[in-house]
C-alpha cells in the first residue's frame, strides 16, 4: 500500500476514534465508531489480512454497530446526555493517563528487534510456501498451493485451514461461548415481573 | 515507508483514545463503545506482528486466528453487555454511570 493511502486511512481510523470520544450525542459517537471502523478495516487489507478485514466490516461495522444503533435508539437517550456533563477530574485523568500510556507504547514498540521493518524487507514468498505445500502431498488442499504457484495469497483457505486443523477445539469452545452468550441475553432481557415471582 | 512500528503507535493511539473515553465519559453506552475500540486497537498490533513475523513465506496465521477468536468472543460480549444495559435503564431509567450507586461503600 503506498505510504499515502496508509496516512489517509490512519487519519480516518484516529480522527472519527477521537470523535466518539468527545461528540455528545450518542448517535453521533455509534456513526463516528462505524466509520473508525471502517478505516481499521482498510489497514488490515493493506497487511494482507484480507479475511481478517472483511470480518471487521462485517461484525463490527456491520452487526455491533447496528446493535449499538438499535439500543440507542430504542432508550431514546438523547434528553439524558443533555443534562449530565462529565466532571472536569475524570477528563483530566482520562487524558493523562492515556497519553501515558500512549507514550510508553511508543517508547516500547521503537525498541523492538524487528520494528523497523518495512512491508518490503518482510515480502511474501508465494513460490517458496506454494512449493512447500505440494511437497506435503495430495491429501493436503491442492487449491492452496495452486493458487499460491499463481501468486495469490489464498488468505480465507490458510486461515479455514489453520482455523479447522489446528485450533478446532478452540472454534468449537468458541461456538459453544456464543450459544451459551445468547441463552443468557434471552434470560437477561425477561420481564421483571416474571423474575421476581419466581424468587 | 512504512514499518511495523507505524502500526504499532496506531494501534497504541487509538487504544490511548479507547481508555481515555472510558475514564473521561460517564454515557455507559460511550464506554462500552470505547471498549470496543481498545479491542479493536489490540487486534491491529497482532495483525501487524502476524504480518511482519513471515514464517515459511507466509504471514503467521497463529496471530490471525487469536484475532478471528478476539472479534468472535467481542460479539458475544457486546450482546450481553447491551442486555445488562437495557436492564439497568428499566431499573434506574438512566444510562449515566453515576446513576449505578449500590454497591458504593
Amino acid at each position: 500500500m503506498p505510504p499515502l493511502l496508509f496516512y489517509l486511512f490512519v487519519l480516518i481510523t484516529l480522527g472519527f476514534g477521537l470523535n466518539v470520544v468527545i461528540a455528545r450525542n450518542p448517535v453521533t459517537s455509534a456513526l463516528s465508531l462505524a466509520v473508525s471502523f471502517v478505516g481499521l478495516a482498510a489497514l488490515f487489507l493493506s497487511l494482507d489480512a484480507y479475511f481478517i478485514g472483511v470480518l471487521q466490516v462485517l461484525v463490527y461495522a456491520g452487526a455491533v454497530m447496528v446493535l449499538f444503533l438499535f439500543i440507542i435508539m430504542l432508550m431514546d437517550i438523547k434528553s439524558e446526555e443533555a443534562g449530565g456533563r462529565s466532571s472536569m477530574a475524570a477528563i483530566v485523568a482520562g487524558v493523562v493517563v492515556a497519553g501515558i500510556l500512549a507514550v510508553q507504547i511508543a517508547t516500547v514498540s521503537g525498541k523492538l528487534p524487528f520494528s523497523g521493518k518495512t512491508t518490503q524487507e518482510a515480502a511474501l514468498k508465494l513460490d517458496e510456501a506454494g512449493a512447500r505445500w505440494e511437497a506435503k502431498g495430495k491429501e493436503n488442499l491442492p487449491t492452496i498451493s495452486r493458487d499460491l504457484k499463481a501468486g495469490e495469497l489464498p488468505d480465507a483457505k490458510l486461515m479455514g485451514e489453520t482455523l479447522f486443523s489446528k485450533y478446532v477445539f478452540h472454534l468449537q469452545v468458541v461456538g459453544l461461548l456464543l450459544l451459551v452468550s445468547t441463552v443468557g441475553v434471552v434470560a437477561l432481557s425477561k420481564r421483571e415481573k416474571e423474575a421476581s415471582s419466581q424468587s | 515507508m512504512i514499518t511495523l512500528n507505524h502500526y504499532l503507535i496506531v494501534s497504541g493511539i487509538l487504544f490511548s483514545l479507547g481508555l481515555a473515553g472510558v475514564i473521561a465519559r460517564r454515557n455507559i453506552l460511550i464506554i462500552y463503545m470505547c471498549l470496543e475500540m481498545m479491542l479493536s486497537a489490540g487486534n491491529l498490533a497482532l495483525v501487524a506482528f502476524s504480518r511482519f513475523r513471515i514464517t515459511d513465506g507466509l504471514p503467521d496465521y497463529t496471530a490471525q486466528s487469536l484475532v478471528f477468536f478476539t472479534i468472535t468472543v467481542a460479539a458475544a460480549e457486546v450482546a450481553v453487555g447491551l442486555a445488562i444495559i437495557v436492564a439497568l435503564f428499566r431499573t434506574k431509567q438512566s444510562v449515566d454511570v453515576e446513576a449505578v450507586t449500590k454497591l458504593q461503600g
